[in-house]
């Protein structure tokens, strides 16, 4: 099963988000690096990247027709979603111990959804 | 299995298809998720696969030789028959551990224990809880829904994860043990039924983790509490309180049982919650009359166990104890002190137990507002009967309550 592994954390924390040329950031770094040696080696990884602050986001609605964007997230909240994994996990205790590795679980949270697929004629599977 | 047992008229087949259908369930299950009647389910695919196994079987020994070889000491089983139950014992626990997954909420966890272990039907479950059926339907539809479709494993979890599941189950358990000896229903006092299915799950866990204390501790309690329950009720269904209980009624095997249990949790020296309720309980049972109870002994294992958990139920549950070491007087100014949360006073036995210091010291008339007060929030009908009675009645000597 494919699950996604979304990253939240406070982007405005240093804990969460240290500054590029502090030490923290070389072991946060460091963190993700030995994390995708990890899961990366056992063919774990289906996809997963790390995302820009939500101050550079733009926000893309389709209304009457017309696409309308606004600087920004969708929503302003707490905890943004800072990056993403995509795992091939056998089930959810295998998502969920794979979770509690990433770097970031330990400042923010990671929250694990089951991917949803679909057969040819579009069926859920 | 009472169910199919009827059904059979055969013990051991039905057994030995329970078991089948148990195998086909945790395998259809954590692929399409739990039907909509797992209880039903089991019996029908239980029943098809054991006509299959008679079958198969023709030349089985007589239904009066399957039954005594049901009854054959542990010992004298023969190795298959020992891998069988194995078999089961697994497949359990399989279900137990899946159905109180921590990615459920602890109701779905519940809830799903109440329905796929311990088989009762949904509308059971909802007057057991208090809940409107359609509610309780909802919570197992969606609960259902995850399973399936988060991929929620029915297995037994890793080493690594073994203790802190495990105390998850014991929650559980512990929760369903209640709810048969609580029965917050109204109408049955106790369901014996649901004490014992609870009891056996904690064998099965116990026996799972060999060296964990706390689960034998939960046996041990669940036991020694259970044991009590004869005389827990008069005919008419209405309480008895421990002090006026009749102590020839309690199951003094079940107690051995329990004491035997708490014996073998204390061999691990790592004292928890559940082992300090279960020796607060065994001093109760060992107790031949109310006055030889060992008060002081009780007490300090109270004001240990606030020291692990300072929850106002078990501060309540002090100063009972502290009542009948110190006297009332004591125990009524630290009631009065207030060093307990607000949240006691929408809780009938804080207000049962202020009546009764409050009878015991001579100030009748707040006692028996109190009693009333008690009586407006308790949950079963045999508790709102017998706190009406104590608020109404003329003579409140101490003793008596």
């Amino acid at each position: 099963m494919k699950y996604a592994l979304l990253i939240y954390g406070d982007e405005t924390s240093p804990a969460v988000s240290p500054p590029q040329d502090s030490p923290e950031f070389a072991e946060l770094i460091g963190g993700y690096m030995a994390f995708g040696e990890e899961a990366g080696s056992q063919g774990k990884i289906v996809a997963g990247e790390a995302l820009h602050d939500t101050d550079v986001a733009t926000t893309v609605t389709v209304v009457d027709g017309e696409t309308v964007t606004t600087d920004g997230p969708f929503a302003e909240t707490k905890e943004q979603l800072g990056g993403f994994y995509i795992l091939e996990c056998a089930d959810l205790d295998e998502a969920i111990a794979w979770a509690a590795k990433i770097p970031t679980a330990k400042t923010g949270r990671i929250e694990v959804r089951p991917v949803q697929s679909y057969d040819d004629e579009g069926q859920p599977t | 299995m009472a169910n199919l047992v009827s059904a059979l008229g055969d013990l051991s087949a039905a057994e030995d298809a329970a078991q089948d259908a148990v195998e086909t369930a945790l395998e259809t299950w954590s692929r399409d998720g739990i039907p909509d009647n797992p209880g039903a389910w089991i019996t029908t695919v239980a029943r098809r696969k054991a006509i299959d196994r008679i079958r198969r079987d023709k030349n089985r020994a007589e239904k009066s030789e399957a039954l005594a070889r049901l009854n054959l000491r542990h010992a004298e089983r023969s190795d298959d028959e020992l891998e069988e139950e194995t078999i089961v014992r697994d497949e359990q626990l399989r279900l137990i551990y899946g159905c109180c997954h921590p990615s459920l909420s602890a109701e779905a966890q519940i809830a799903l224990t109440l329905r796929a272990v311990a088989g009762l039907s949904t509308p059971e479950i909802a007057s057991a809880f208090l809940l409107p059926e359609a509610t309780l339907a909802q919570r197992l539809v969606r609960a259902k829904r995850k399973i399936r479709d988060a991929g929620v494993p029915f297995k037994i979890p890793d080493d690594a994860e073994l203790l802190a599941r495990t105390s998850e189950v014991h929650k559980v358990i512990y929760l369903l043990f209640n709810e048969g000896y609580a029965a917050s229903d109204g109408d049955e006092l106790i369901r014996t039924d649901l004490c014992d299915e609870a009891i056996r799950l904690g064998k099965l866990v116990a026996n799972l983790l060999t060296d964990d204390a706390e689960a034998f501790g939960l046996v041990a309690l669940m036991q020694l509490t259970h044991a009590r329950r004869p005389a827990r009720t008069n005919l008419d269904g209405s309480l008895v309180l421990l002090a006026d209980q009749d102590r020839d009624l309690w199951d003094q095997e079940l107690i051995d049982e329990g004491n035997e249990a708490l014996e073998q949790a204390m061999r691990f020296a790592k004292p928890g919650p559940f082992q300090i309720q279960a020796a607060i309980s065994a001093l109760h049972c060992a107790a031949r009359t109310a006055d030889a109870t060992d008060w002081e002994q009780i007490e300090l294992l109270y004001r240990r166990w606030l020291a692990m958990a300072r929850t106002p139920v078990v501060a309540l549950n002090h100063l009972v104890a502290v009542s009948m070491v110190e006297g009332p007087k004591e125990a009524f100014d630290r009631l009065e002190r207030g060093d307990l949360p607000e949240t006691l006073a929408a809780y009938a036995p804080y207000w049962a137990l202020r009546a009764d210091l409050l009878a015991k010291l001579d100030r009748d008339e707040e006692a028996k507002a109190a009693y009333q007060t008690a009586a407006s929030l308790a949950g079963s009908a045999p508790e709102q009967s017998f706190l009406q009675q104590k608020a109404t009645q003329s003579d409140l000597t101490p003793g008596t309550n």
